[in-house]
């Protein structure tokens, strides 16, 4: 697991350090009006970079945070980077019910403080064969899965993003079914490398990356991992998901990066690494066979794509 | 009333408004000011420029209908041949920075990918069009046959068109809207066919 970040920091440590960068951040644009506001990252990248798998490079703050696809702000990459600044990602709860000993709302602050928030250095592709490196700050879905108590009965996991259309302007218009709905398998969602992230680069989920808290599945295309979330759900049955409801010959529900599964729009067999001018070749399950390909010895990937 | 002449005079600026674009993007592309996936933006941005001229070159005929506008049909030809140019930038930049000359990528793209396939059929169909727009070429094919050839332009606009509908993923407002105005445009034109008072033969 090479590019699985692996450092734990207990959630006061992670608090801290979100304050020492703000305070550092602050600083560095008292110091330099000209140098990227993002300088400071400069001096703890390593803790990131020594995950890194020796084929990939981080991407920059600045790439991760201004080229999104996140609809509930607009359709263009640009967008969320744009329109999100009225977005309030505090207070925030998230509902849990469906299939669970008893349903009931968390508090996000009750929930991040009985977690332990990791680095995680995943590779991210979307479906419209492009990627990014991200440092992600979360923790394990599956420990909030343990908190919610789902019973035996539940075989899927459905995630369900905020619906907010006055602090959200691309809700106004109906571009798909909102709110915006994502799905797991039980076992996926239980896999280690599938984790809700809270944070990037240290700083806080930004809003145009999903705040305050989003899913990363990292073996899948970049529409799995819902952001904003706001509901999570357990269900005997699988939960239907906004893009395969819209575009099913399109889009399925499991979205396996898989370099032999055709999409009608975009060759999957080679996807663009957003910072380099040459196109690289897509890694099955995007490069997590070894830690994912079991959950689906049993399944046709070119038929449940 | 316009005359020919106002026309033709406002040809200069109207060479170096349309040019600029390409210049511009070309200088950003090359000094990484096109944001963050620059290729993707250069393409997008040459496409749309694109089907926005072979817009505009349909509606110039629809315009000179117009009495007063009558002379506006001399801004055409160098439109046309602009839309023409911004396609070979836009196919260049797929085939070259997108694909690195990886031809048979290219070829299997072209025939899997209805968008694709959409698209280049309307780049084929543009190259007799730019080839046979000098004055010239009218003389040697004859007016008739020209016009024949040039009827190519219903095909293309629908084609470009729908090469934009089909890779847009959601929000398809913007490509139906061009569309809609090729489509008004191309009814236009068959109303009046239909209404043209016939000649005795």
């Amino acid at each position: 697991m090479k590019i699985l970040g692996s450092e734990i920091t207990p959630y006061k440590t992670y608090l801290n350090r979100r304050k020492f960068i703000k305070g550092s951040l602050a600083s560095a644009m008292l110091a330099t009006v000209t140098s990227s506001a993002f300088a400071n990252h400069d001096s703890d990248l390593s803790i990131y970079t020594k995950n890194l798998n020796e084929n990939d490079k981080l991407n920059s703050y600045e790439e991760i945070t201004t080229y999104n696809n996140f609809y509930e702000f607009g359709t263009h990459k640009k967008h969320p980077h744009l329109n999100s600044g009225n977005f309030k990602p505090r207070p925030w709860t998230i509902k849990i019910d469906g299939l669970v000993k008893k349903p009931q709302t968390f508090d996000l602050e009750k929930i991040l403080s009985n977690v332990t928030i990791e680095d995680r250095v995943y590779r991210l592709r979307c479906v419209e064969a492009w990627s990014m490196v991200i440092p992600w700050q979360g923790f394990q879905l599956s420990e909030l899965i343990k908190m919610a108590e789902p019973l035996s009965s539940a075989k899927y996991v459905q995630f369900v993003t905020v619906f907010r259309p006055e602090e959200m302007p691309g809700q106004q218009k109906r571009t798909i079914i909102w709110p915006y709905r994502e799905g797991l398998r039980m076992d996926e969602a239980m896999n280690p490398l599938t984790i809700l992230a809270t944070g990037l680069y240290g700083h806080e989920m930004p809003n145009q990356n999903g705040a305050p808290i989003r899913l990363v599945v990292p073996w899948k295309y970049g529409f799995k991992s819902i952001k904003s979330i706001v509901e999570i759900r357990f269900l005997d049955t699988q939960p239907e998901t906004s893009w395969e409801t819209l575009a099913p010959w399109e889009y399925g529900f499991y979205a396996n990066v898989n370099p032999n599964v055709n999409h009608p729009r975009w060759s999957q067999g080679t996807e663009r690494r957003i910072g380099e001018f040459k196109r690289r070749e897509t890694l099955m399950f995007n490069g997590y066979e070894e830690e994912v390909a079991h959950l689906y010895k049993d399944l046709d990937l070119t038929k449940f794509y | 009333m316009f005359s020919t002449r106002n026309f033709n005079r406002s040809k200069p600026v109207l060479f170096i408004l349309i040019l600029f674009p390409s210049l511009l993007w070309a200088y950003q592309f090359v000094n990484g000011n096109l944001g963050v996936n620059p290729i993707e933006k250069l393409m997008d941005e040459l496409g749309l420029m694109a089907l926005r001229l072979i817009i505009i070159t349909l509606m110039i005929t629809t315009l000179s209908n117009i009495k007063p506008l009558k002379s506006i049909v001399v801004l055409r030809r160098m439109i046309g041949l602009f839309a023409f140019y911004y396609v070979c930038l836009h196919f260049s930049t797929y085939i070259v920075l997108d694909h690195f000359l990886d031809i048979k990528f290219i070829i299997q793209d072209i025939i899997k990918r209805p968008f694709i396939t959409f698209g280049f059929i309307s780049f084929l169909f543009l190259i007799p069009l730019a080839s046979t727009s000098t004055n010239n070429m009218i003389k040697r094919l004859g007016f008739k046959l020209w016009k024949k050839i040039h009827y190519l332009i219903y095909p293309v606009a629908i084609l470009a068109s729908m090469h934009f509908y089909v890779l847009v993923r959601a929000d398809k407002t913007e490509p139906v809207i061009y569309m809609g105005i090729i489509i008004l445009l191309l009814l236009h034109r068959i109303f009046k066919r239909l209404t043209r008072p016939q000649l005795v033969q």
